[in-house]
Formats: structure tokens, C-alpha cells, sequence
């Protein structure tokens, strides 16, 4: 019981204290920036521990984050061998693959415009799909190791990529191409010094789209088989034979990995489109 | 999916794409069937070079093909085809929706029609939901400081993180809880993929009145509710649809998402597991191309929903 009004205590404190932040005089300065986001998470974090203590939850059913903490910490080789499989092997590779065919065929496309036309609205609409589901099918095709969740992670990625990066290639204006065509420039030099860095902005937001897609592609095609590692291997089984702890350090993982793979490519994008004004604000 | 003038110049190319997909589609049958066609040649009595199939595993589908010319056309219909032809495909989800509607069994378990109600039904539950806390988190954060310094961070990691990680547990939580119900795990999880981009395009439309037109409003002596119901949300429905059109999309995905690990046996996810246990690819084929379908008709509904309330209130989409 102490446990639970610890909590709820905690929680008005803290949302009190985040008020008196949020309207302080120095609520743009970037400490207050990052201090008000990362109490609002402590906050639920504690709220959680209270509950599970105070109302006595089983940690199979769910574990405190406490619990959690000590079994991430406590099976880091575990969790280390199902990363490298599934995100190292998975998704990488096949973020990397196929953000450049669709990047490559993204630029041989823009030649014509009778296929881009034919392929931006087509492209649009597949990338809404629920693209998961040939999981089963690639897993069938593939085999069960790694190259399997990387052909699942090549098709997820392909489409958003694609279409951004299309778009982004029309994005410059009449004016701004004529003006390399009085510089004499050829095919070549617009789309390296204008075209190019003019998408940037539209390649990255797919770029950032896809780091998502890809987790997610690599763990789902492992829920349909792999070797007897790997992320979605080990929730899965996990969830069967009750060791949930294991299960939500491995969510852990993900969202770690989740998040830092798109803090990465957020701060490529921040390097290569420095110019832009979504940037220098 | 737009109808606009933009569209109808696209018409030709978009088909002629589409033709060219279905022709690459049935070319590759070719090679993707020739090991089982020629499995199955060889049972029925047929001379196979290489002989047996275990020899034919290191010999590459090319050299099969120009080998075996004869029987390449047995890889267009096998009863377990590595990749069905857009045929097979098309005969499959014809029986499995028109052809039961005919026979008066459009409810029943094995037809699409059942499962892909049952994803609809999630689906649009979630979408309700994920609509919901999308646009009343854009509500609060545009009306108070502490919200959106705290919750807007939050809500883009709560993106990055892959949400089918956390589906076995939603599912595992809410039995434990006492909801026997299938739907609701599905509908939360179709909800936390929806949520994000309402909650983005609200922001944005709820901050998109000009600093004049709210100045305006205070020289009326207008009461706050009275400025967001007259300006601020007035002015965020073109944001909203727009967004409403990514979340649909997004909560069919999670849908599907949430009916493939768990062990469901109705919806369209779960015609796509079933299909992969039990070695059926037309099951899960046609259940893709029914959750594309599915897609395309909710957008399109919406779309048309857009156009329809964007010329009542007098803006242009």
C-alpha cells in the first residue's frame, strides 16, 4: 500500500514540478527541454514499480521495471546473441539493401516521366500496405536464417524510400533548373549540385520512416520461423514459457535500438541537410 | 487514389505499370515453380535431367529450365506453388468471397468476407480509439506548455519503437486482465500505430489559424472555447483528414500485426498464418491481396468523405 501512494505522491510532485518548469523563465533553455520529458517518462516508470508492488501483480503477468532492469542486466550474452541476429544481421543488411535499389531506381525512374507518373501513385498506395504479412511467404522462400528477415526488411523499406525519394527529385522549381541550364550544366551536373541535395530532405524522411519498418519486418518474420535465436524467436517462445521478464528486457532492447537507430539517421540527416530550414530553426 | 485532374493524365501510365507488374508476376512463376513442376513431372513418369530432386537442388533454375523445357508449363499449375500466377490468385479470392455470396454463405468461417469483417471491424475500433487520443493529445498540446514539452517527445520514440515486439505481451496482458475478447488487444495495437500521425496533423492544423485571425477573434471578445470551435478546429480539418487517411492505413497494418504472432483464427492475419501452417499459399495470398483491397475501399471512403465535407465548408481540397 506504501508503495502505491509513494507513487501516486511521486506523480503529483512530478507534475507539479513540470508545470513550474514548463512556465518558468527558462522553459527554452535545452536542460528544461530535456528535464520535462524525462521526468513525465520517470514518472510513469514509478507509477508502474508502485502498482506492481502495491496492488502485488505477478510477474508473469507483469514484471516491475525493476525486475526488468535486473534481468537485462543479468542476461546480457542472451540478449546480445538475439541482436546481433536480428538487428545486426536482419535488419541492417536489409535496410541497407534495399534503401539503395529503391534510392537506384528511384533515380532511373525520374528519367521518364511516364513512369514516374505510372509508379509514384502505385508506389503510394503499396506503401500503406500491410506489407508484414508476406512474412510467411519470404520465410518460405528464404529459409529460416537471417536472410529470410532481411528479404521481409528489403520489400518493407523498398516502397517508403521510393517514393519519397521520387518526390523529393521533383521538388526542385523551373526556375532553379534553368538557372543550371544557363551555367551550361548537363544532366549530370544538375542532378549532383541541385537535384540531389534538393531531395535530401524527402530521402531522409523516408530513410527515418524505414528504421521503423525495418525492426518490425525482422522480428515478424521470425514469429514464422528462425533459428533458435533472435528477438522475435525469444518473445515468442518467451511469452509461452513465461518468462515475461526475459520478454520485456528484449522489448527493452528493441525499443533501445528502436530509438537510437533513429537517432542516427536523424543526425546523418542533420549533417548532410544542414541548409535546410527545418534544420537551422 | 486521388480522383483529381492530376489523376486522369496518370491513368494510362499507372496501367500500363500495372500491366507490366503482372506480366514480371507471371514470368517468374516460371522459375520459382520449375522445381516443384518438375517434382511432380517426374512422378507422373516423366524423364527429368538431372534425375531426382535431391541431385536438382544444386543445379541452378535456369539450367533446369532450358533443360526440362517441356514441363515449364506444369509450374503454372501446381497445388503448392512456391509463387501462385496472378490466376490461381484471382480463382482463389473468387471462391473464397463471389462464389459463396452466390451459394448464400457469406458468413461463413472459410470465406474472406467473415475474415476480412473481422479485421475491418478491429481495425475501424482501433482507428476510433487512436483517433480519439490523437486528437485530444493535440488538443492538449497546443492549449498547455507542460503537454507538449512532455508528451510530444514521448509520442515520436513511442514510433520508433517496434510495436509488434510489445503485441505478444498486449495480448498476454489483457487475457490476464479478464478480456477474453480478441478484439481488444488487436484494436489497442491497430490504435498505437494510428495514433501518431493524427496526433502530428492536429497539432499542426490546430496551430495553422494566423496570429491575425486568432487577434480577430479576441477583438470579438471572443471566450477561448468559442475561438477553438470557431477557428482553431474549424481550420485543422483538411490536416485532419489528411492524417486520417495515414492512420486508417496504419491501424489496418496494426491490425494485421496483432492477429499474426498470437495464434488468432479468424481475421485476415490469421488466413495468412493458418495458410503458412498448413502449407496452403492461395490462403495467404488472397488473403494479402484482400487486406490491399480493404486498404484501398477505406481510404478511398475517406477521400471521398474529404472532398464531400472540404466543398460544404466552402475550402478546396
Amino acid at each position: 500500500m506504501i508503495w502505491l501512494v509513494f507513487a501516486l505522491v511521486f506523480w503529483g510532485a512530478a507534475w507539479l514540478g513540470n508545470i513550474r518548469l514548463a512556465n518558468s523563465a527558462y522553459s527554452k533553455s535545452p536542460a528544461v527541454q530535456i528535464a520535462v520529458p524525462l521526468i513525465f517518462g520517470v514518472t510513469l516508470l514509478v507509477l508502474w514499480e508502485g502498482i506492481v508492488r502495491g496492488l502485488n501483480v505477478s510477474p508473469i503477468i507483469l514484471p516491475a521495471p525493476s525486475l526488468v532492469a535486473q534481468t537485462l542486466v543479468n542476461s546480457t550474452d542472451v540478449l546480445w546473441v538475439d541482436l546481433k541476429q536480428t538487428v545486426l544481421k536482419g535488419a541492417l543488411r536489409g535496410y541497407v539493401i534495399g534503401a539503395s535499389v529503391a534510392f537506384i531506381v528511384a533515380v532511373l525512374i525520374d528519367r521518364s516521366r511516364f513512369l514516374t507518373r505510372g509508379l509514384l501513385p502505385i508506389g503510394n498506395f503499396v506503401a500503406a500496405l500491410p506489407i508484414v504479412g508476406i512474412a510467411p511467404i519470404l520465410v518460405n522462400w528464404f529459409g529460416f536464417d537471417w536472410q529470410s528477415k532481411a528479404a521481409v526488411v528489403v520489400v518493407m523499406v523498398f516502397f517508403p524510400v521510393l517514393v519519397n525519394t521520387v518526390q523529393g527529385l521533383r521538388e526542385t522549381d523551373a526556375m532553379q533548373r534553368d538557372l543550371m541550364r544557363t551555367y551550361a550544366a548537363g544532366y549530370r551536373h544538375t542532378f549532383l549540385k541541385l537535384r540531389l541535395p534538393a531531395a535530401m530532405p524527402f530521402v531522409f524522411n523516408g530513410l527515418k520512416i524505414a528504421t521503423t519498418l525495418a525492426l518490425i519486418g525482422a522480428i515478424v518474420a521470425e514469429y514464422f520461423g528462425s533459428p533458435t535465436r533472435g528477438m522475435g524467436f525469444r518473445i515468442s517462445t518467451g511469452v509461452g514459457s513465461l518468462s515475461i521478464d526475459l520478454v520485456w528486457a528484449e522489448i527493452t532492447v528493441a525499443a533501445l535500438v528502436g530509438t537510437g537507430f533513429y537517432g542516427i539517421v536523424a543526425w546523418i540527416e542533420k549533417q548532410v541537410t544542414f541548409w535546410h530550414p527545418s534544420q537551422r530553426g | 487514389m486521388h480522383v483529381g485532374g492530376q489523376t486522369v493524365r496518370s491513368v494510362v501510365p499507372v496501367i500500363t505499370v500495372l500491366a507490366a507488374i503482372v506480366g514480371l508476376w507471371v514470368l517468374a512463376v516460371a522459375p520459382m515453380n520449375i522445381r516443384g513442376a518438375l517434382d511432380v513431372a517426374e512422378r507422373s513418369g516423366a524423364e527429368i535431367i538431372p534425375k531426382g530432386s535431391v541431385p536438382r537442388r544444386d543445379v541452378s533454375v535456369w539450367r533446369l529450365m532450358l533443360d526440362n523445357t517441356d514441363h515449364i508449363a506444369k509450374g503454372y499449375d501446381l497445388k503448392r506453388p512456391r509463387l501462385p500466377t496472378p490466376q490461381q490468385v484471382w480463382t482463389e479470392l473468387w471462391k473464397t468471397t463471389g462464389a459463396m455470396v452466390e451459394r448464400g454463405r457469406a458468413w461463413s468461417k472459410r470465406s474472406l468476407i467473415y475474415h476480412g469483417w473481422i479485421t475491418l471491424s478491429s481495425t475501424l475500433w482501433g482507428f476510433l480509439l487512436g483517433t480519439s487520443i490523437g486528437v485530444l493529445g493535440a488538443v492538449a498540446i497546443t492549449y498547455s506548455r507542460v503537454a507538449d514539452m512532455s508528451l510530444m517527445p514521448w509520442a515520436i520514440i513511442s514510433q520508433t519503437v517496434p510495436i509488434v515486439a510489445l503485441a505478444p505481451m498486449i495480448i498476454v496482458l489483457s487475457n490476464q486482465v479478464g478480456i477474453e475478447e480478441r478484439a481488444v488487444p488487436k484494436a489497442i495495437i491497430s490504435a498505437y500505430l494510428c495514433y501518431f500521425p493524427v496526433l502530428v496533423g492536429m497539432v499542426k492544423g490546430l496551430r495553422s489559424p494566423a496570429p491575425a485571425q486568432l487577434d480577430l477573434l479576441k477583438t470579438y471578445n471572443a471566450s477561448g472555447t468559442q475561438s477553438f470551435l470557431k477557428l482553431r478546429l474549424p481550420a485543422s480539418v483538411p490536416y485532419l483528414f489528411t492524417s486520417l487517411k495515414v492512420g486508417i492505413a496504419a491501424a489496418l497494418v496494426g491490425t494485421i500485426v496483432g492477429e499474426l504472432p498470437t495464434g488468432a483464427i479468424s481475421g485476415l492475419g490469421a488466413r495468412i498464418l493458418i495458410g503458412d501452417q498448413f502449407g496452403n499459399p492461395f490462403a495467404i495470398w488472397s488473403a494479402l491481396f484482400t487486406a490491399a483491397i480493404l486498404a484501398g475501399v477505406m481510404v478511398t471512403c475517406l477521400d471521398v468523405l474529404q472532398r464531400i465535407v472540404l466543398s460544404r465548408m466552402g475550402m478546396r481540397s
